[in-house]
């Protein structure tokens, strides 16, 4: 979602009114011809995110009619008896993203520093090496070492220390299976913190050193600068980060099915097997042979659609608000 | 400056038009093929596609000029691929029911080509026996009655096996898939009240359990979480060496699952498929039947547009059923009784 509308802002200025003749010298000195090509490529992004939010609502009619807003609100999908309601599926999507947000913001963005501002250049160059490297694991992988590492730890030594030592919150209550949605949170953490380390790092780089030299003049420690004068100019591009890596959260398919424990339920415990919708389309669309069985599945990926698009407007939004508060302009 | 950004205008354009002109040829000629090459294909069931391949591949060898392509998208994928035109012929592993085929306007043939099961594995410590199941304690754990693993409806047939009394975890499959039909078609034959609140479907709303990926994801929390059961298909559990338990038929025998007693339930239900070949064949007379097992179906128009497409089809079929019926347990697939392949061989008129 960010990629498309930063083109789209820097592709829809529209064509300025004027004569044929200013359009024609314009035309020749190549601007106008950049305008238009550059105009083409945004308007294919823009029409085929409208192609597909239309295709999945016309073949979403089914379900729509028959639901209608009831489909977000109950909590049953029975293919057998043609009953189906989104909201542990949508409840699941959430709670795991947010759960990897949480823990992969601090890694993350804390990571990107060490790596832009702290370590010897030869260390950064390498570790990024590596990190960008984990960017392109297929998800598969982490599902698989989801399943054979990380859910055997997640039961025998992660949920007991939790249930031990925060056992009074109802969010490390009940039964332990291992997979859950603390399993599928800890996955997705691991898949997004490359991206968030990897786009910040960046960022961080690209503050002018002036910046620094600046804060340092001032009599500013090294630490002071980087966390009162970088980090602040450079927000933005890692909220961009963290946009990013919300998206692949909330669209991961693979490494959360393999380890979300597959039951549509909403529970208070992260213990607790879930179910996100990314994995029930992916699970069932198969094998999906009612017509309106089908078609609750396609709307379920308009719902992810409609998720993603208010995730992301209210993430954009705190952004705002807090750098509007800051000091530094990006 | 400006004949660059013409060139770069024109080259991006030539791009777009040779793309568009040139997309719908391609995918026409996916590979090289004789003359008079007959390209069939074929989309649907994933379970039985490694047999599938090689029968195809193999016939492909005796028949050069016959390439059928299947694509093991699923059987949902391979009945909407039949229903769009977009393939000669589907596979199922649910047979299609008349109220389906008449909503789709599908006017087909449904052929068994190989038999399935399906059986319980479990993971208890301290248990290394096998166990043997009641219809009554599948349906009960997998309803949520049963709860804890010294249960007398789990201990009563496994004397001398000390159960913990430990909760049991049950899982099942999450992803839509034969199996999972054939587990919830059994139980619902052997308890009203399965069949009354949950059905039978490749999917079903699950009462109680954790949900694993495919047969592997099924088999790898079983053998991670401690007191759990699963189901897991026969082929897997063969090539895997899970542990399994046996299941008590309607004779009233355990019958471990394996090629043999898969057959012979099919055989048992013969009789039956005389009539009508999309017969369930879960919890089947026989005394040495295993009750929960099930064919997988290929699905053939009655009208085959292309009469030598139509003609290779058949060949095919005709050769399935005779001498390809006999590669099928080298991949451990259960495979037709004579009694079915005679019926078979009998519809296969009704294919034009």
């Amino acid at each position: 979602m960010a990629s498309t509308s930063v083109v789209l802002n820097s592709g829809t200025r529209p064509p300025s009114g004027g004569r044929v003749h200013a359009f024609l010298a314009r035309l020749k000195r190549g601007d106008e011809i950049a305008h238009l090509i550059t105009l083409i490529f945004a308007a294919c992004i823009f029409a085929l995110t409208a192609g597909l939010v239309f295709e999945l609502w016309r073949n979403s009619a089914l379900p729509r009619h028959q639901f209608g807003w009831h489909f977000l609100v109950t909590s049953v999908w029975d293919p057998v008896f043609d009953n189906y309601g989104a909201a542990p599926f949508i409840y699941g999507t959430i709670v795991t993203s947010a759960l990897a947000l949480f823990l992969a913001m601090p890694l993350g963005v804390g990571a990107a520093i060490f790596l832009a501002e702290l370590a010897p250049k030869g260390v950064s160059n390498g570790l990024t090496f590596v990190i960008e490297l984990l960017a392109a694991v297929p998800s598969v992988i982490f599902g698989v070492l989801g399943i054979f590492i990380l859910v055997p730890i997640v039961r025998t030594d992660i949920e007991p220390f939790l249930h031990k030592t925060l056992g009074f919150l109802p969010l490390f209550q009940g039964p332990i299976y291992g997979v859950g949605f603390l399993a599928a949170g800890l996955v997705l953490t691991i898949m997004v913190v490359p991206f968030i380390i990897s786009i910040s790092r960046e960022v961080l780089l690209a503050v002018p050193p002036e910046q620094r030299e600046a804060a340092l003049a001032l009599g500013a420690t090294k630490w002071e600068s980087t966390w009162k004068v970088v980090v602040p100019y450079a927000r933005t591009g890692i909220a961009g980060s963290i946009f990013l890596a919300l998206a692949r959260a909330l669209g991961e398919t693979m490494a959360v099915t393999m380890v979300i424990g597959n039951d549509p339920k909403i529970s208070a415990s992260l213990f607790a097997p879930g179910y996100s919708i990314a994995a029930v389309i992916a699970n069932e669309f198969t094998e999906a042979t009612g017509s309106l069985y089908r078609e609750s599945l396609i709307e379920l990926g308009l719902v992810l659609f409609v998720v993603t698009i208010i995730i992301n407007a209210l993430a954009r939004l705190l952004v705002l608000t807090t750098t509007r508060r800051g000091t530094a302009h990006a | 400056m400006k004949k660059l950004a013409l060139a770069g205008l024109m080259a991006v354009l030539t791009l777009g038009v040779l793309l568009v002109s040139k997309s719908p040829v391609s995918e026409a000629n996916p590979a090289p093929a004789p003359d008079n090459a007959l390209l069939i294909n074929a989309a649907g069931a994933t379970f039985p596609y490694p047999i599938y391949s090689k029968w195809f591949d193999e016939y492909h060898k005796m028949h050069p000029n016959v390439q059928i392509n299947y694509q093991s998208i699923g059987s949902g994928g391979g009945i909407q691929q039949l229903h769009a035109g977009t393939v000669d012929f589907g596979a199922s592993d649910m047979p299609l029911k008349d109220e389906l085929l008449q909503k789709l306007n599908l006017n087909i043939v449904q052929f068994p080509t190989v038999l399935g099961a399906v059986m319980p594995t479990y993971n208890i410590p301290g248990v290394t026996a096998e166990l043997k199941f009641t219809p009554e304690a599948l349906a009960g754990i997998y309803l949520g009655k049963i709860t804890k693993w010294n249960d007398p409806a789990i201990t009563g047939p496994n004397p001398g096996v000390h159960f913990p009394a430990n909760d049991i975890v049950v899982v099942h499959r999450s992803d839509g898939s034969g199996t999972t039909f054939v587990w919830t078609d059994y139980l619902s034959k052997i308890s009203p009240e399965w069949k009354s609140r949950v059905g039978s479907n490749t999917s079903v709303n699950w009462p109680v359990g954790l949900g694993g990926k495919g047969n592997e994801g099924v088999a790898g929390i079983v053998k991670q979480q401690p007191n759990s059961i699963g189901y897991v298909e026969l082929i897997y559990a063969l090539q895997n060496h899970l542990p399994y338990g046996t299941v008590k038929n309607s004779s009233g025998n355990f019958i471990k699952a394996n090629l043999q007693t898969v057959t012979a339930a099919a055989a048992a239900a013969a009789e039956e498929m005389q009539k009508d070949v999309r017969v369930s064949i879960t919890d089947p007379p026989g005394r040495n039947a295993y009750p929960i097992c099930s064919f997988t179906y290929l699905l053939i128009p009655k009208k085959i547009p292309d009469p030598q497409k139509g003609k290779a089809i058949k060949g095919f079929l005709e050769w399935m059923m005779t001498n390809g019926q006999g590669m099928v347990e080298s991949l451990n697939y259960a495979r037709l009784p004579k009694a079915v392949v005679a019926i078979e061989q009998r519809s296969l008129s009704q294919v034009q």
